[in-house]
Order: structure tokens, then sequence, then C-alpha cells
């Protein structure tokens, strides 16, 4: 049985269309309204509270704790002063990503992970070398997202820490309203003005309460993970298991993806002395050249238009952000698939990411995407789009 | 100083902005003038009160063409749509009704008022958005020319007319019953309960001097379904930071199309040799010129404030003299210092979040409109509220509040003559606010300010002749190839190299941004500029 987040207490009696799912073990709000609508509005219109308990989270200590790290990313946390975060991945041997995450360094000698997949043995088998500490706190930190452009200004009310210094990764140790110290990140998964708040389970209803009731006056509302991910669709942002297949889950070698593939080359750092897990392979990868892509695709809104015109129906689109791999198709041949997709509300665009072929992947290229109308497949034409889709100013206020 | 432009657009409104940015998307040189200091016209945001963002006129968003959107990437410019979730009828007994996004919910809601009524509201909304199938091609099109004996003229009748192919001769007999019968006359024949037909039956009466048991009224309830056509593209709502910003997208993506914008500058009146318009003369006296002068004012101020009878056939003036505008709505502004609570549904749960009808009934509407026939204002008005501060905390500091209120009827055409407006200006906001008192006790103690645009207002300060809020009443005799006047249906004018682009022309007032549109199409497409 999946097991209940330390904010559940209260996300239960708000979430009153019990629409739920499993998140790596607990229990998800999908959407605590009728529609996505409302709540997808408070992340870019106000803030929005969305529970992200469920990640795996790890503290990394000991003298050797950025040497062990630094081995084991794509990139040299020890480059990271106290007090700043990076986003990031992890790959195999081969260079195939595990999985992506965000590094924070709490202090000298400690470091944060977080994991969309469960990383302990991951991190266990490759310390015996190291003087560090590995200690799993992914059930014992409650986490909570605070997206939106009014996040900041709620904040202040809520926390001490100097908002105004906290920049865009950063974070930083703060007493929360409500009882306890905790950290406070600006980092989030929805493109906006965000925050992450780390807190102890004890603190967690606490500091939930206080959110809520001030935030009254700052369009503060609880948020699901069906808004999320319209939100994590506009902000190009990948998810595991859904738009790449983590290494270590794979069950062929064709299910994996390198980092290049991923559009995450950005964060490997192959310049760096000292060798760390799947360098080589990357090195090597990096010279030859990699065989996908990851892009963004905006799909025909006239040519769907004409589509279900010619059914005599309106044009619809889910309501919600779709994860189900569609095929792509460029000069007649399948060349790859769309993995999620969503309407976007903010961009009025049709919008997918995409794992193509490195042919089909230059910004611009017309590709032909799958549609079903009224049981019938169709082609509809896509173009190879830069991501990220939706990218406000105040994503890195 | 004499620069040359290809087209000279009167009327910084969204209309104009839309035609100048498609002018010059197409590479023609392009010159906006608007006389207030703020661009936008009737789709304008303003901070009245500090720290509070009103709409001042238009408050919701519902038909802005999506080609539009996508042509002029107003997303890119700033434009976003923020959802409107329900609507909520406030009752004096009972807990009123609200219709929400869900049809369960509805339906439930609805069923303390009538069984029958509760499931025949689906079958309803689904019949009306087909029958708004029919709606959205006239819209997207110039109008339709029927006394054309012109090839072209059939050809593209024949196209308007194509969703019509499949149709059963029932649905045509609905069609045609919609466009000639009153809106209560219309629900009648669906629903029993008043609390459900009255607020539906107002949108058919909404910027008319007619009531709603007027032939003619039914017709425009399909306009609001037009917007379920559309529905994917999610465009009905509220505009972040206000209707204004829809006008600002606007003329942001026209100034990156290098159009040139003047606010505060007034256009005194339209250049003319012989019977062509060559430019403009501005207030202060200098003149402007350009091959073509676009204006999207409201028609008798362009044809009789800018242009002068002289110039013009009789017949036209004749016909524009009647042309319908009797004003009949204000719109009170309130900035609160509180979110409201409504007796009958206390609390500040979601009901508030759509729009809110003061329509209790279609007696109450009956007796609003009855004073206005004899030239007062009602003193228990029809009032459309939206709460946009609830949805979009950008137009109101932290914990305040905007409350729009949309007030029919307040007929331009006072007994005692328009001039009397501002002497009752006060009484005015006063009959609004003791109504909405009622529907919701403590509202008084909560105005930190209020602001009142009587008719008059609308007149002086807008330029919407006689008050009217769409440029002219979008009454089945004024619309498609009848506005502004038969024959003129398509941007022309009477003077040549004089076009017209407003809410005034085919399809009519609203933020549409369609007439901008098609007439910059039209323009283009003979090759007129
Ligand atoms: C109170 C009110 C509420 C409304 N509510 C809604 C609503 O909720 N939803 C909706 O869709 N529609 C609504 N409408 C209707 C809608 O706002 C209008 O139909 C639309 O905005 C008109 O746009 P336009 O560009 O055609 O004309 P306008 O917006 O009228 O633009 C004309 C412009 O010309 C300028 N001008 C006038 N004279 C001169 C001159 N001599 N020289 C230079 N410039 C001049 C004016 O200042 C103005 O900016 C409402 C209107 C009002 C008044």
């Amino acid at each position: 049985m999946p097991r209940e987040t330390p904010f559940h207490e209260r996300t239960r009696a708000l979430c009153e269309t019990y629409r739920w799912k499993d998140w790596s073990g607990y229990h998800a709000a999908c959407s605590y309204g009728l529609s996505p609508d409302r709540e997808y509005n408070a992340i870019r219109q106000g803030a929005a509270m969305i529970d992200v308990t469920p990640l795996f989270k790890y503290d990394i200590s000991g003298p050797d704790a950025g040497a062990f790290l630094a081995r084991l990313l794509v990139r040299d946390v020890r480059k990271l002063k106290p007090g700043r975060m990076s986003y990031l991945c992890w790959c195999d041997a081969d260079g195939k990503v595990i999985d992506d995450g965000t590094c924070a360094r709490l202090s000298e000698e400690t470091y944060r992970l977080t994991s969309a997949a469960p990383a302990m043995h991951w991190l266990h088998r490759h310390a015996r070398a190291f003087d560090v500490a590995i200690r799993d706190c992914s059930d014992s930190i409650a986490a909570l997202a605070l997206q939106g452009p009014t996040s900041r200004e709620l904040l202040r009310q809520v926390c001490d820490a100097d908002m105004d210094a906290l920049r865009f990764f950063g974070l930083t140790e703060t007493t929360f309203a409500g009882g306890g110290k905790g950290w406070l990140s600006r980092t989030g998964y929805t493109g906006d003005l965000g925050y992450e708040l780390w807190v102890d389970n004890d603190n967690a209803l606490g500091l939930y309460d206080a959110l809520l009731d001030t935030g009254k006056d700052y369009g503060a509302v609880p948020v699901g993970l069906d808004a999320l991910d319209i939100s994590r669709v506009e902000a190009g942002f990948i998810l595991r298991g859904i738009d790449y297949i983590g290494a270590n889950d794979a069950m062929i070698d064709a299910q994996k993806s390198s980092p290049f593939e991923l559009g995450l080359g950005w964060t490997v750092k192959l310049n760096r002395e000292e060798t760390f897990i799947g360098k080589d392979a990357l090195t090597r990868e990096k010279n030859s050249g990699s065989r996908w892509a990851l892009v963004g695709l905006d799909i025909d809104w006239l040519a769907l238009e004409a589509l279900y015109a010619h059914h005599d129906l309106p044009t619809q689109v889910p309501h919600c952000a779709w994860r189900s791999g569609i095929p792509i198709y460029h000069d007649g041949r399948q060349v790859g698939r769309a993995t999620s997709g969503s309407w976007s509300p903010m961009l009025k665009k049709n919008l997918a990411l995409a794992t193509v072929e490195q042919n089909a992947a230059a910004p611009g290229t017309e590709l032909l995407i799958e549609w079903t109308v009224e049981w019938s497949r169709e082609m509809v034409p896509a173009t190879v789009i830069k991501t990220p889709f939706f990218d406000p100013e105040r994503k890195r206020a | 100083m004499s620069k040359h432009y290809d087209s000279i657009i009167i009327g910084g409104g969204h209309n104009g902005l839309a035609c100048a940015a498609y002018l010059a998307k197409a590479g023609r040189k392009v010159l906006v003038l608007e006389r207030r200091h703020v661009l936008g016209g009737a789709a304008v945001s303003e901070q009245v009160y500090p720290g509070f963002t009103y709409s001042v006129c238009s408050y919701v968003v519902s038909l802005l063409r999506p080609q539009i959107i996508r042509d002029l990437e107003l997303p890119k410019h700033g434009l976003e749509i923020l959802p409107l979730e329900c609507s909520f009828a406030p009752a004096h007994e009972g807990p009123g009704l609200v219709r929400w996004p869900c049809a369960d919910t509805t339906r439930r809601e609805i069923a303390r008022y009538s069984a029958q009524d509760a499931d025949r509201y689906p079958e309803f909304g689904r019949e009306m958005a087909k029958m708004a199938r029919f709606l959205k091609p006239i819209i997207d099109n110039p109008a339709p020319d029927p006394t054309s004996l012109r090839p072209k003229a059939w050809r593209h009748m024949l196209k308007l007319a194509r969703p019509f192919k499949n149709i059963d001769e029932r649905k045509l007999h609905d069609f045609m019953k919609m466009m000639t019968m009153s809106s209560v006359d219309f629900l009648d024949e669906w629903f029993e309960s008043d609390i459900l037909k009255a607020p539906m039956a107002v949108s058919g009466i909404i910027g008319t001097y007619l009531g709603v048991r007027s032939p003619g009224t039914a017709y425009v309830l399909l306009h609001h379904y037009m917007g379920e056509i559309d529905g994917a593209m999610r465009a009905w709502g509220l505009s972040k930071g206000g209707t204004g910003q829809i006008s600002m997208a606007i003329a942001r993506a026209a100034e990156s199309y290098g159009v040139e914008i003047r606010t505060e500058t007034s256009v005194e009146r339209v250049l003319m040799r012989g019977d062509e318009a060559y430019g403009v003369v501005l207030e202060g006296g200098d003149e402007l010129h350009a091959k073509t002068v676009v204006s999207s004012l409201e028609p008798r101020l362009t044809f009789f404030g800018l242009v002068g009878r002289k110039a013009l056939p009789e017949d036209f003036c004749d016909e524009l003299d009647r042309y319908r505008l009797r004003g009949s709505s204000g719109k009170v502004n309130l900035a609160l210092d509180s979110l409201p609570e409504f007796k009958c549904r206390p609390g500040d749960g979601l009901h508030m979040r759509g729009d809110i009808a003061i329509a209790p009934s279609i007696a109450y509407l009956e007796k609003a409109y009855d004073q206005a026939k004899y030239g007062q204002f009602s003193e228990r008005p029809y009032i459309n509220i939206v709460i946009p501060s609830l949805t979009d905390p950008s137009v109101a500091p932290p914990g305040k509040h905007v409350m729009s209120c949309f007030v029919q009827y307040a007929p331009y055409h006072l007994a005692e003559g328009p001039e009397a407006w501002p002497s009752k200006r006060e009484a005015f906001g006063d009959a609004v606010v003791d109504t909405l008192e009622e529907f919701a006790p403590g509202l008084k103690d909560r105005i930190l300010h209020r602001q009142v645009l009587t008719p008059w207002d609308m007149e002086k300060d807008f330029g919407l002749t006689e008050g009217n809020i769409f440029h002219g009443e979008l009454s089945l005799e004024q619309l498609a190839f009848l506005r502004p006047v038969a024959g003129w249906a398509h941007y022309r004018t009477p003077i040549q190299k004089l076009w017209m682009c407003g809410s005034g022309t085919h399809p009519g007032g609203g933020v549409m941004g369609a007439p901008g549109w098609l007439a910059a199409q039209t323009m283009l497409k003979e090759r007129a500029v």
C-alpha cells in the first residue's frame, strides 16, 4: 500500500475529488478540483503548493563528500559554494543516464542529492573508497514546492530568510512560521518563479497551515500533479520513466539514453582531470555524435482544426498533459516518438516533447505526428522548436 | 516633418491596433493615433485608485479570435487568459444557482430548482454549440452580401453556408427561431426555473436598449456558445492584468512589425481632396498624410464627426441617422478591503471565481427594463460581476480585491436628457451598491474606492457615442451585411481611401479583434494599401 506523506492529513481533507495516484509509494493528489485549470493557473499567477515529498533525498557528508559526488555525477559539485544547488544527471559506465535530479551543497562537507528513483544502492556501491556517510532522508524530510509569481512575497511573510539574497538555484536554512527550521531552495519543476521547502516530517503540518493561511492573500492553493505536468511540459523538463528510461531500469540497451540525447549535454563537464562514471563513453559520444535528440514540437493547430472540421467537430485537445508514446514520422519513415505533451494554456500552442533521430532534430524541421480523431489515425505536421517552450524572465529572477 | 504613411489608423482601441498590426505585418508603414493617454479604448486597464487595476470598461474575454492570437503571437507579447470557472446567480431565498465546469455538479445544482431542467441543461448546451458552428464562419469572414449578383459574392455565401449542408430540417427551424424570438421565449421552450433562465436570458440584451422579452434577442445567446467552439483554445476568461493587457499585447505586436503609435493625439478631421481622403488634421492643426486613412471610431463619430455630412451622400447620412446606438449600460468598479460574502452562499468559496449575475428572475429583469423604457436607470438593475483579483493577484494588493460590475439598464437617453447624467452619477452608483448590498450584506463597508461610469462618461471619455458599448447595437438589423449601413459592410466608405475597422463594422462589438483583422485583410486583398 502506498503510504501517506507528512502533509497528507491536510491534503486529504482538501482533495475533495479523491483523485490520487501512487508516486514512488506515496499517495499523491492528481487534482484537488474538478479540472486542472485553476491549479495550473495558481502556478502561473499565484502560488501553487505542491507536495513533492515522494522525491528521493540523500544527505551525503564527510571529508570526501565532494570528491565522491564528483566521481558519481556528470558535473563537479565541489564547484558549488555552500548554499548553492545544481541540476544534473548521473550515468552508468556506458554513459547512459540513470537518473536526473538536483544536488545542493548544504555546508562545506554536506550535500543533498535528490532523485526520481531510489539511489541508495548506486551510492553505496561507489562510496566504498571514500570517507563519507550516506543518509537516506527520503522518508524523514517532507518537501513542498511553492511555485508561482507570488511565492516570493508569500515567503517573506512565512519565513525569516533574506528573500532578496536567495538567488536562482540558491538555498538557505531558515525558520518557517508554524515552527521549525528547514531548508528553502530557489528551485522547482514548473519553469516559473518558485521555491522548494524542505522540513522535518514533524514540522510539515505547521508549515502547510501557515502557507495556506497567509497564502490566501497571495492566491496560494494546493495543486496536484496534473497541473504540475502541464507546467513541466511548458518548461521543457523531462521526466524519468516517461521521457526516458533510467539505465538501471532498461531491459535492453536500446531503451537507454545518454545525457546528450536527452538535452542534458550542458550538465556534462568532460574537461575535468579526474574521471567520473561514464566519462570515457561520454567523451567518445561527444566526439562521434549521438543517435537521438530530445526536441520540442509545436503541433500545427490549423491542420488539427482541419482534421476535426472534417469530422464536423470542434477542435479538441486533452485537458491534461498526456504521456503516451506517439510515433513521429519524417520523409515517410518513423524517426522517433513523442513521449509527453500538453496544450499550453500560456502559449496557446499544442506542444510535445519527442525523441527523434539527429537528422530530424534541427529547429524548424517539419515532422509528422500521429493524431487520432474519431478512432481514425491521422497525421498532423509538427515543427521542431526550441525548449523551454515557456521561459519567463521571472523564472531566473 | 511630412513623413508619409501607407495608413493612418484613427483610434488605438484593440481593433485599430489589430488592423495596424496586420497591415504592418504585410509590410505597410502604419501610424496609430489615440486620443487618450492610454491605449485600448474600451478594452483598457487603468489604476484609477493606487494599487488596484480596473478593467474600466470591458471585463471578460470571450470571442477574441484564435487566429489573431496566433498570427500576432500575442502570448509572446504578454497576453495571458485566465479561466473564469463558473457562473453564480445569487438569490434572495435559497442557495442560488452555480453552474460549474462539471456536468454532474451542475445537474445537482439545477435539480434543487427543477429536476427536468437539470437533465435538459446539457442537452441544451450541445444543441447550442451545434448551432454556434454556423456562427463561426460568419464572424471569421467578411460579411456575406445576399443582395449582390456577383459570382464572387455567391461563392462566398456558399462557403459560409457550408456548415448548413448536413443540417437536418429541425435544426434549421431552431436556428431560424433563434434569429427571430426573444431570449425568454426561446428559453421557455427548454426550461422552467427562473433562476436558470434569467441569467442566461440577459446575455441576449447586453449592450442593447431591449428587454429580455423583445423579439430578436435570442440569437445573441449563441455568441455565448461560440466560446465553446473555440473551447480548446481556452481563450475565454479574464485577461491577466485586466482587459487592457489584450490591447497592450496587440500594441506590442504591432510595434514589433514597425507600427508607430502616438497617444494623446486627437484627430479633428479627415483631410479630403474631393471625395478622397489623404490624411488627417490633428487637434492643434497639424496635418499628417497617408495613402489610406482607417477609422476605428464608432461610425457616426467617424462620418459626422471627422468627415462631415456635406461630403457624404444623403442616403448614407439617413441610414447613419437611423443607426441605433442608444446605450443602456453602465459600469461600477470597486476596490474592496476584503472579499465580499454572499448571503445565500456564505464563505469565500469557488463560486465567486466565475461571473456573478444579479438576475434573480425574469420579472426582475422586466422591471429593470420598464424603468429604462421611461428614461430612468433601473433602481434594481441587472448586474454582472467579476472579482478578477481572486484569479489574478496582480490587480490588487494582497488580501484586497477588485470587483467589476457591469450594469444594465442605464439608458443614455434619460427622461431629463443625457446631460442630466453627471448629476445622477452618484445616485446611479448608489443604486448599484444598494442592490449588491442586498445580496452581499456588508459590501458597503468594504469599499475603498468606487468608480462609476455612466453612458454619458462612456461617450465623453471613451468616444462611445450615446454610450453604446458595442459602437452600435448588436441587433439583427445592424449586423453582417447591414453593419453599419447596407452597402457599406465591407470596411469601405463613401469616401475613397477612407476605411473603417472598429466595432461598428462586421462582425461587431466585443473584444474579438475581428473587425480590425478583417478590415486589414480586405484592404490588403483589394490592394487598397
Ligand atoms: C462598459 C463596457 C463593458 C464591456 N464589456 C465587454 C466584455 O466584457 N466583453 C467584451 O468582449 N466586450 C465588452 N465590451 C465591448 C468592447 O469593449 C468593445 O466592443 C471594444 O473594446 C471596442 O473596440 P474598438 O477597438 O472597436 O473600439 P474602441 O475601443 O472604442 O476604440 C476606439 C478608440 O478611438 C479613440 N478615439 C476616439 N476619438 C478619437 C479621435 N478623434 N482621435 C483619436 N482617437 C480617438 C478612443 O479613445 C478609443 O481608444 C464592453 C464595453 C463597455 C463600454
